[in-house]
């Protein structure tokens, strides 16, 4: 399942960059792991040493929270755009 | 033919209508014929010797008619014209609306904000509504600088802002209420100074201090609706804890690098911890003084916040409540995403656990704010 995948600045140092590429994956845990195999370093912008995400980083599947729908296992379809969202602070 | 724009509280005897088609060669006629139409407006509009009410202002394509040539002003078909009274007074009992402070809007404020009251959204009981808001800015720094600009511009009559810090030659860059003769002049006075000279009929309301779980309580119920311009997390969760604690509106922006967001968090829909339940630990995610900020993207959301409070103050169009908005300059890629009030929210959930403020250093494992001496 190919997902189109969104980071924000913050997330895009660590894949080359990017504000958008692309991943497989059938579940967000899965899409997940496919991108940290492809981007090391991804995960740890995202989630603490035991796996569990950042409650600072939200994530999107196409305009809806995931811990609204399944959380790490909210399915994907092929289509979707998933989006991973850190808090930001700066206003000066 | 022309169309003569109706004000809000003229629109009983116009049933309604907001535009009335008119036949006329000249400004005076046209009026005659509004006036042949609804018979009652022409008291409204005219003396006994048919002279136009000096309260009265008459636009035609947005140029006053004493500008041109007064009622004889020839009218060509598609013309505009508008019939603004600078008192509303008279008029108000013709209007449903009895809670509007009454006094009326001078001369002087009619032409300044003419641009907007001439639209039926706003319109001069619009303009009254701004003139009576009070706003809380939070900082008068990249988001918080657009935002009192363009309030202040835009006549909100009462607008307080929390500031502590001294200009540094590294703000010019973006911080527009302040230029480079403002350097180690505290901010506050620099935005006052300016803001001053864009709209001196603005009150503006000096809190020279870092806004904390002690003083928030002080400031923030005496305002209406508050702007986030804050560059820290512990005083985004302060403030909006505050806020919801207060029953105010929050209008939220945050800025980083080439990224823009805005939401509107309002008691009972959704707060910036139902968004983010924990902050990030110190250092994860960097401050803009750490990786920088696009000058520009400051003007984008900060005059973004400003819209949201004129809908919030005049009570129209579609607030940005339960949205998130994402700006990505570098793409200039607009995405909104849902939000929703989190059941668990510690503050606004079903089983809320903060019900006062708390110290928001230890919660974000920050050093508190230092006060420059």
């Amino acid at each position: 399942m190919t997902i189109k995948v969104q980071v924000t600045s913050v997330i895009q140092k660590v894949v080359n960059g990017q504000s958008e590429f692309e991943a497989e994956g059938s579940v967000i845990s899965e899409l997940i792991e496919n991108i940290e195999i492809d981007y090391p370093g991804f995960l740890q912008q995202i989630a603490d040493e035991s796996g569990e995400l950042h409650r600072f980083v939200n994530i999107y599947v196409n305009d809806e929270d995931i811990r609204f729908i399944d959380g790490k296992d909210t399915v994907l379809n092929s289509g979707d755009v998933v989006a991973f969202l850190p808090a930001l602070a700066g206003g000066l | 033919m022309a169309t003569i724009y109706i004000p809000t509280f003229f629109r009983q005897i116009t049933k309604g209508n907001e535009y009335i088609l008119v036949e006329g060669s000249n400004v005076l006629e046209s009026l005659e014929s509004l006036s042949y139409l609804y018979p009652e407006i022409r008291d409204l509009i005219f003396d006994s010797n048919k002279q136009v009410l000096r309260h009265v202002n008459i636009y035609i394509n947005n140029h006053e008619i004493h500008e041109l040539e007064g009622l004889d002003t020839l009218v060509n078909t598609g013309d505009q014209i508008a019939v603004i009274p600078a008192l509303a007074g008279g008029a108000m009992t013709l209007s449903t609306e009895k809670n509007a402070n009454q006094s009326a809007l001078k001369p002087e404020e009619v032409m300044r904000y003419s641009r907007h009251i001439i639209m039926p959204q706003v319109g001069p009981q619009g303009q009254r509504k701004l003139r009576d808001a009070k706003v809380l800015v939070v900082g008068a720094g990249g988001l918080g600088g657009p935002v009192a600009l363009y309030l202040a511009l835009a006549g909100v009559g009462t607008i307080g802002i929390t500031e502590f810090d001294v200009v540094d030659l590294s703000n010019l860059q973006r911080q527009i209420l302040h230029q480079t003769r403002d350097i180690d002049k505290p901010k506050l006075k620099s935005a006052k100074e300016t803001l001053g000279l864009y709209n001196p009929h603005v009150e503006i309301i000096e809190h020279p201090m870092p806004l904390t779980s002690d003083n928030a309580m002080d400031i923030i119920p005496n305002y209406d609706i508050v702007v986030n311009g804050a560059d820290n997390f512990a005083t985004r969760y302060l403030v909006n804890d505050a806020c919801y604690l207060a029953g105010k509106t929050l209008v939220d922006g945050a800025i980083l690098l080439f990224d823009g967001q805005l939401t509107v968090y309002k008691p009972g829909y959704c707060c910036y911890r139902c968004l983010y339940p924990d902050p990030p630990p110190p250092g994860m995610v960097p401050s803009c003084a750490e990786a920088g900020v696009l000058g520009a993207i400051t003007g984008i959301i900060g005059s973004m916040q400003a819209t949201e409070v004129f809908k919030q103050i005049l009570n129209i169009g579609e607030p940005m409540v339960n949205r998130l908005l994402l700006v990505d300059a570098l793409t200039m890629q607009f995405r909104e995403m849902k939000l929703r009030r989190d059941p668990s929210c510690p503050l606004c959930g079903d089983n809320p656990t903060v019900k006062e403020l708390i110290d928001y250093d230890a919660f974000c494992g920050s050093p508190p704010i230092e006060v420059p001496a």
